[in-house]
């Protein structure tokens, strides 16, 4: 039983993330619509996941990446999945840049898609990432002239990019219809060809990927 | 050495005051011919001759404006009226010049021009110095001999003040700038809508239409194929997040939302994040510009950045934004080949066309093989002083106008005003109490008065008028008129 924050201005979506949450077995501890209530419940509850928009009153600017920036500062690796009606690679660094996981970073219409946004919420709580696919193509298209990645086959990209999302071997296998053992022998080829340590721990292993496409 | 130098600088003297006398030489004849034909113009109707008479006078203006110019520092703006626009053919092709209408656009135009000629000041201001002009060098000859240089100072007044521009040519000149720069802000902003319409005509609202088909069929296909319905629905709520991405896309060419949430620096390094060039940013901005200039900088550098990556070659690129006084100046500098042609594309225009509505104007420096150099400044869009710098005044100046407003009062009112009145009304001699100029001898009285009255109103002026000197620039400045460049 997870402990949920919802941070969300629009009372329609703040209130459909609460039933579609608590209809998979969520607890919500708390229903906030503006930057420093968030903080606030960010510190007092340490939920276990929240789910934060970015832009929240009262300046309607970045208030929900700020408050979850500043709350992250304090608590490190509190887990927070911000929600946005665009993405940028900058949210998405300044997310990742103490690299203690625990972060999701997904469109708005992520949410159409109930099982899947369920599953990123979870692997958030459980101290993953989840990044959008968005973002994960932004960063491959500003990184087109890394020749390394341009090195990479295009099974290996596809695997690649699923992982930066921040799936596991399983999901990845799934996703792409290829069995666990090929998927790890594409994600070795990959690490070898990125230069990167390889790594067991999937979490990790994300992160690190995230990081490399971050460090051109 | 010395000798020599002071030699060279005696001859250098010398010779401008012949070049000026031999120019007087030629004015002469020149005005000879000017008023001849300023008289075949009028008296005899040849009014053709009337242009090419101007054109004559103002090259002759012209010429001394450099020579003052270059000999004495004054830089004497020329205070002529812009020329008028070209003819334009209403909607059957005519050309309309007053009451007649014309086939070609050639007898219009001679008739605009004409009439700008006619009625601009500068023109009959340059007749005049061409008539005196002579006189004035010849009776300024004994003066050059004596002391050359306050001669020519001399000299660079008297041409100043005729040729020179005065405040309603350049508000003049002012309104026609602005008024070019507002058509091309209303035309690139027309423009903008209209893509903005078709976007949203042709994607988002086409979708949304296919969306509701959809949910449509659902209803009717619920009871009987549930299926089917289910097949439908997920594509509708396909279709949705299209739509989603879609409108993101519109959102973005029009306010970008990392502009409106974090401000031109992030906003701008959030380019340089997705670009694919290695981008290096700095920004030297101390508070956030006002959100027309932050948006115009914004799709400039995007626009200049995918330029360099898509033409130029180029791996790295640096951005520098910082402020000179009131200008913003925009520096976007890349590693590739050079080369870039203003001309081909219509990138560059657009990005001029943007910032003409702040008076920006932009340069391009882009030698074969690179590296390309685009400098953009926008002048005068940053208050030259941000709220709390404004300099401070010294304080004995601060002391020095408390001091004035505290005293100013006993020359004006008792001393000035109230002690004239005494006078006027006859009340002097018996109890001049304590009116100084009343304890005078009468004839110095009057003068006494008048002199503390005087005395009074100056200081007046002076604790007003030194607080507004010294702050001139941000409250002032911006009212009056000023050259354009």
């Amino acid at each position: 039983m997870s402990r949920v924050l919802v941070a969300e201005d629009l009372y329609l979506l703040r209130d459909g993330l609460v039933h579609l949450l608590q209809a998979h077995g969520f607890t919500v501890v708390g229903a906030v619509e503006s930057g420093p209530e968030l903080l606030k419940g960010l510190l007092e509850l340490r939920p276990d996941v929240s789910i934060v928009d970015v832009r929240l009153p009262p300046t309607f600017t970045d208030e929900g990446l700020q408050a979850a920036l500043a709350a992250r500062k304090q608590v490190p690796g509190l887990p927070v999945l911000v929600l946005s009606q665009h993405v940028e690679q900058l949210y998405a660094r300044e997310l990742l840049a103490d690299g203690s996981g625990g972060i999701g970073y997904l469109l708005k219409d992520r949410v159409f898609n109930a099982e899947q946004f369920v599953d990123a919420v979870r692997r958030v709580a459980a101290g993953g990432t989840a990044m959008d696919p968005e973002v994960i193509a932004k960063l491959l298209a500003s990184n087109a002239r890394n020749e390394p990645l341009a090195a990479l086959t295009p099974r290996e990209r596809e695997v690649l990019e699923t992982m930066a999302e921040g799936r596991s071997n399983a999901a990845i296998s799934q996703r792409l219809y290829l069995s666990e053992s090929a998927v790890a022998k594409h994600t070795a080829s990959i690490f070898a060809k990125l230069g990167l340590a390889p790594s067991e721990d999937d979490n990790r292993r994300v992160l690190a990927v995230l990081a490399y496409l971050n460090n051109r | 050495m010395s000798g020599y130098r002071r030699l060279e600088s005696m001859l250098r003297r010398f010779g401008r005051l012949a070049v000026l006398l031999a120019l007087a030489g030629v004015q002469v004849p020149a005005v000879a011919l000017a008023a001849v034909m300023l008289l075949l113009s009028f008296a005899l109707g040849m009014v053709f001759l009337f242009p090419p008479q101007v054109r004559m006078v103002r090259r002759v203006a012209q010429l001394h404006r450099r020579l003052v110019a270059r000999w004495t520092g004054l830089a004497i703006e020329p205070p002529y009226l812009p020329a008028p626009p070209p003819p334009v053919p209403q909607a059957d092709g005519m050309y309309r010049s007053d009451r007649t209408l014309y086939k070609t656009p050639r007898v219009p135009a001679w008739n605009d021009r004409f009439k700008w000629l006619l009625t601009d000041p500068a023109t009959w201001r340059d007749e005049v110095w061409l008539l005196f002009d002579p006189l004035v060098k010849v009776a300024l000859v004994p003066l050059f001999l004596v002391m050359p240089g306050r001669g020519m100072r001399v000299y660079a007044l008297w041409a100043d003040l005729l040729l020179g521009a005065t405040a309603a040519s350049r508000l003049a000149g002012q309104v026609s700038h602005l008024r070019r720069t507002r058509n091309l802000a209303a035309d690139s902003q027309a423009a903008e809508m209209r893509r903005i319409e078709r976007d949203l005509h042709d994607g988002t609202q086409a979708r949304l239409v296919a969306i509701g088909m959809t949910l449509g069929a659902v209803e009717q296909l619920v009871d009987t194929d549930p299926d089917a319905a289910k097949a439908l629905l997920a594509k509708a709520r396909d279709a949705s997040s299209e739509t989603l991405t879609e409108l993101r896309r519109v959102i973005r060419g029009i306010h970008p939302p990392v502009l409106a949430e974090r401000g031109l620096p992030d906003a701008v390094r959030a380019l340089a994040i997705d670009s694919p060039l290695q981008v290096t940013v700095n920004v030297d901005l101390p508070h956030r510009p006002d959100a027309p200039v932050e948006a115009a900088v914004y799709f400039a550098v995007s626009e200049l950045l995918s330029n360099a990556a898509r033409h130029g070659d180029a791996r790295t690129a640096t951005v520098d934004i910082s402020a000179h006084g009131g200008a913003l100046r925009v520096t976007v500098t890349d590693d590739g080949m050079g080369g870039a042609d203003p001309s081909k594309g219509s990138g560059l225009a657009g990005i001029e066309r943007r910032l003409a509505a702040f008076d920006g104007v932009l340069a391009l420096h882009s030698p074969p093989g690179g590296p390309t150099t685009v400098t953009m400044e926008l002048p005068r869009v940053l208050p030259e002083y941000w709220f709390g710098e404004l300099p401070e005044m010294p304080r004995w100046k601060s002391a020095l106008v408390i001091g004035l407003w505290a005293t100013a009062w006993c020359p004006t009112f008792p001393q000035g005003l109230v002690a004239g009145g005494h006078k006027l009304l006859g009340y002097d001699g018996d109890n001049p109490s304590w009116f100084l100029a009343l304890h005078l001898p009468e004839p110095l009285q009057w003068p006494a008065i008048l002199g503390m009255t005087a005395v009074g109103v100056i200081m007046h002026a002076m604790a007003v008028r030194i607080p507004a000197r010294h702050n001139r620039d941000p409250w002032l400045g911006q009212l009056l008129p000023r050259p354009i460049c």
